[in-house]
């Protein structure tokens, strides 16, 4: 028998930090979800006509649909009448300027240390504020517009680029494509839009940070990133949630759209409220993310940490049709305690020598399942498309499982795919080597977690690769010694 | 500096270390031999604090403290190594990196400022001389894919920027070619001083002939079985164990 048993038994689990709420006037939606409540969003958003429409057909789509069962996870049935569907503070609605916003919901973002004020946000970051169901704010939009760069809320591009979102929305994500995707084209509320004008590099990170703060609301965000010819963009989403008893549910969707030679990088550190360390509460998130290369010579990397939510069902992925174009996935997920990981991506091949590059790190602690699912297709003409997957498990203790299920689908004979998978242990061995050159077991954990991680946080841009390592660390405290 | 008295420990349940007695004073160096499996690495491990051995009986004390009493950190921080018979391999982890947080955990718990990152490579730099090691070894993931030799040389590299008290060498000599030996012996030689002493355990006189301890012992069946200077270890290298194993079942009879 080995001593990791019995130190894991010693379990302490730090406290979610993030796990506080605050109490405003709040503009809510009557629970329960039917046609009426969908007009009732729209018409507080002042939506056209159109796209009205289109939320009411995703609405009858979804009510002919059924929960997907095939994931690695369990909870139970959720019963989506007891779910508020829109929450917002009562002041957003009017504000135009970040002057604005009421000074109690820049609270929320300051002690979540995202400040709105411009001038003390770190240079060369945009943020969208995210609160519940609404935009509370995004700064440096003046600065970006000058290069032609929209960053805005989804709402307020509805009202101001009506016809770019007509045009994008659903056209990588189409309503019909999940479960869960057509919930969100039914009800979802706010999210971040960003236009990318053809030439343009952007010259700072643009971020949208999350938070959920009312008690039995979703979170139905939607995120449409449009890269035209040649330009570039580094997108970053930051998301927290407080500690509440009740499950809550997060179903987003984000497209990213690629046209020729432009590149995207999407990088997320997710930590909702994992649920308690007995497993009650916590984030159910259920997203669907996708990027098209549509363009030659087009690239999509994914990178994501993830480290929160009770149950994780997430699949980012690219569909390579340019020829020539780049899909990347780059992951870390934890699980400690009860949390559930059902995470992977998806690499479609469709044009010529298209190339993706899969490194996934699953770390399970207490007593929490970790499941990889990936598929690599390559489609009969994807000729010379290449694909290298390398699929790594960490188990901490006994008690947590890790799981791959790669698939993969080849329909032309000159694909080359790669798939290499390992499963390790934290030992009791290295632990043991940390402390005796002085290192306490915390930090030993840390140092060996945030070094198996680190091909995946070396994707990430510079400030939040610092975050994301104390994340890490933070997850996983007490879950050793 | 070292006090060993009657030290009994097991793992699961079997009795390994059966009664070991042994004084170290300071600026001395003990070399501890034996035929395999008679717990020179146990009693490695249990003066390091593994947790996995159970002290049974017995007591160790390291400067005045019990030093069975502290954490394994605090027994590094006190100023305890242990060279391992086998390193571990800790992958993306850089040598660098990982000694760095351990130089300055050590600092923290003496009340020293951390070295800063200028402080920190001219330590390295310094060190790196003594034990000739490769920059580029250091930056590769600690002890990854190093070969064996690589591995004792880094573990001898360690000691020197965790500069401890006391040193325990775990056959440090194995896997090391003729040339790899003298630098490592030498590295070791350097680092001796009148205030700290070293426990270097071994199966060969060689490196003995480099490192000239001023003790050998015989540790047979978890007990200090004989005890000498350094003539007994040339007598080891002649004779075998046989003899001495006929010695103790002749006085158990
Ligand atoms: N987990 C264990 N369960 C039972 N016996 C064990 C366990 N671990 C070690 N031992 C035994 O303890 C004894 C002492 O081992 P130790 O590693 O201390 O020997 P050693 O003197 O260092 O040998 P070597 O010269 O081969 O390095 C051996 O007989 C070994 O098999
Ligand atoms: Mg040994």
């Amino acid at each position: 028998m080995s001593k990791d048993n019995e130190i894991l038994e010693e379990f302490t689990s730090k406290e979610y930090e993030h796990g506080w709420s605050v109490d405003y006037e709040a503009d809510e939606a009557p629970l329960g979800l039917n046609e009426d409540i969908i007009r009732w969003i729209s018409a507080k958003k002042e939506e056209p006509e159109w796209l009205l429409e289109w939320r009411l057909k995703a609405y009858r789509i979804w009510e002919n649909m059924e929960e997907p069962k095939w994931a690695n996870v369990r909870y139970p049935k959720l019963d989506f009448q007891k779910v508020r569907y829109y929450s917002a503070p009562k002041q957003t609605k009017k504000t135009k300027s970040l002057d604005e916003i009421d000074p109690e919901l820049l609270k929320i973002y300051d002690r979540l240390g995202i400040s709105l004020n411009e001038q003390k946000r770190l240079q060369g970051i945009a943020v969208d504020a995210v609160l519940d169901s609404v935009s509370v704010g995004t700064t440096f939009k003046e600065t970006l517009s000058k290069l032609g760069i929209v960053f805005c809320s989804f709402s307020e591009a509805v009202q101001e680029h009506p016809d770019l979102v007509k045009e994008y929305l659903g056209s990588v994500v189409p309503s019909t494509d999940n479960y869960y995707a057509a919930l969100n084209s039914a009800v979802f509320s706010d999210g971040s839009f960003c236009y990318i004008p053809k030439g343009v590099r952007c010259p700072m990170e643009l971020s949208t940070y999350f938070r959920i703060n009312a008690a039995n609301t979703g979170q139905f965000e939607r995120t449409l990133i449009i890269a035209e010819e040649g330009s570039y963009v580094s997108y970053l989403e930051g998301c927290t949630a407080p500690q509440r008893d009740e499950n809550q549910l997060h179903a987003a969707v984000v497209e990213i759209y690629a046209k020729k030679d432009a590149e995207v990088k999407y990088s997320t550190v997710q930590n909702w409220f994992p649920g308690d360390k007995n497993g009650k509460g916590g984030i159910y998130n259920f997203v669907t993310k996708r990027g098209i290369c549509a363009g030659d010579n087009s690239k999509i990397s994914w990178t994501q940490v993830e480290t929160g939510s009770a149950i994780t069902w997430k699949y980012p992925s690219c569909i390579l049709k340019g020829d020539n174009s780049i899909g990347e996935f780059y992951s870390v997920a934890v699980t400690n305690n009860y949390q559930q990981a059902d995470t992977g991506t998806k690499m479609i091949h469709i044009g010529k020598n298209t190339r993706s590059r899969i490194v996934s790190k699953g770390i399970s602690a207490g007593k929490s399942q970790n499941s990889y699912r990936g598929q690599v297709q390559v489609m009969k003409r994807a000729t010379n498309a290449r694909n290298f997957s390398q699929c790594d498990s960490l188990l901490m203790g006994d008690k947590c499982g890790a799981h791959t299920f790669p698939y993969i689908d080849i329909a032309n004979s000159s694909a080359k795919v790669e798939h290499e998978a390992t499963t390790s242990k934290i030992g009791e061995d290295q632990i043991f080597y940390c402390n005796q050159r002085g290192i306490a077991t915390e930090d030993a954990v840390a140092l060996i977690v945030n070094g198996y991680a680190k091909e995946v946080l070396n994707q990430l841009p510079m400030e939040f690769a610092v975050e994301a390592q104390k994340l890490l660390a933070l997850t996983l405290e007490g879950s050793v010694g | 500096m070292l006090t060993i008295k009657n030290l009994h420990a097991s793992i699961e349940g079997t009795p390994i270390l059966r009664g070991i007695n042994l004084e170290i004073k300071p600026g001395e160096i003990h070399a501890i031999m034996g035929p395999n499996g008679s717990g020179k690495s146990t009693l490695a491990s249990v003066l390091a604090g593994r947790e996995e051995y159970e002290v049974t009986e017995g007591e160790v004390i390291y400067k005045g403290k019990d030093l069975l009493d502290l954490s394994p950190e605090d027994r590094a921080r006190e100023g305890v190594f242990l060279a391992f018979q086998y390193p571990v391999e800790i992958p993306g982890v850089s040598s660098t990196n990982f000694l760095r947080t351990a130089v300055n955990q050590v600092r923290e718990y003496r009340g020293q400022e951390p070295l800063d990152a200028v402080k920190f490579l001219s330590l390295m730099k310094e060190k790196m001389k003594l034990v000739e090691i490769d920059q580029k070894l250091l930056s590769r993931s600690l002890n990854e894919g190093f070969s064996g030799g690589e591995k004792k040389r880094n573990e001898i590299f360690q000691m020197a920027i965790l500069d401890p008290a006391l040193s325990i060498l775990d056959e440090t000599d194995s896997g090391l070619d003729i040339d790899a030996l003298k630098v490592v012996a030498n590295g070791v030689n350097q680092l001796r001083s009148s205030d700290n002493a070293t426990i270097v355990v071994t199966h060969y006189q060689r490196l003995l002939d480099y490192i000239v301890p001023d003790f050998v012992h015989v540790l047979f069946e978890g007990r200090i079985v004989k005890s000498g200077d350094k003539s007994l270890a040339l007598e080891l290298e002649d004779k075998g164990y046989d003899w001495i194993k006929d010695e103790v079942a002749n006085t158990a009879v």
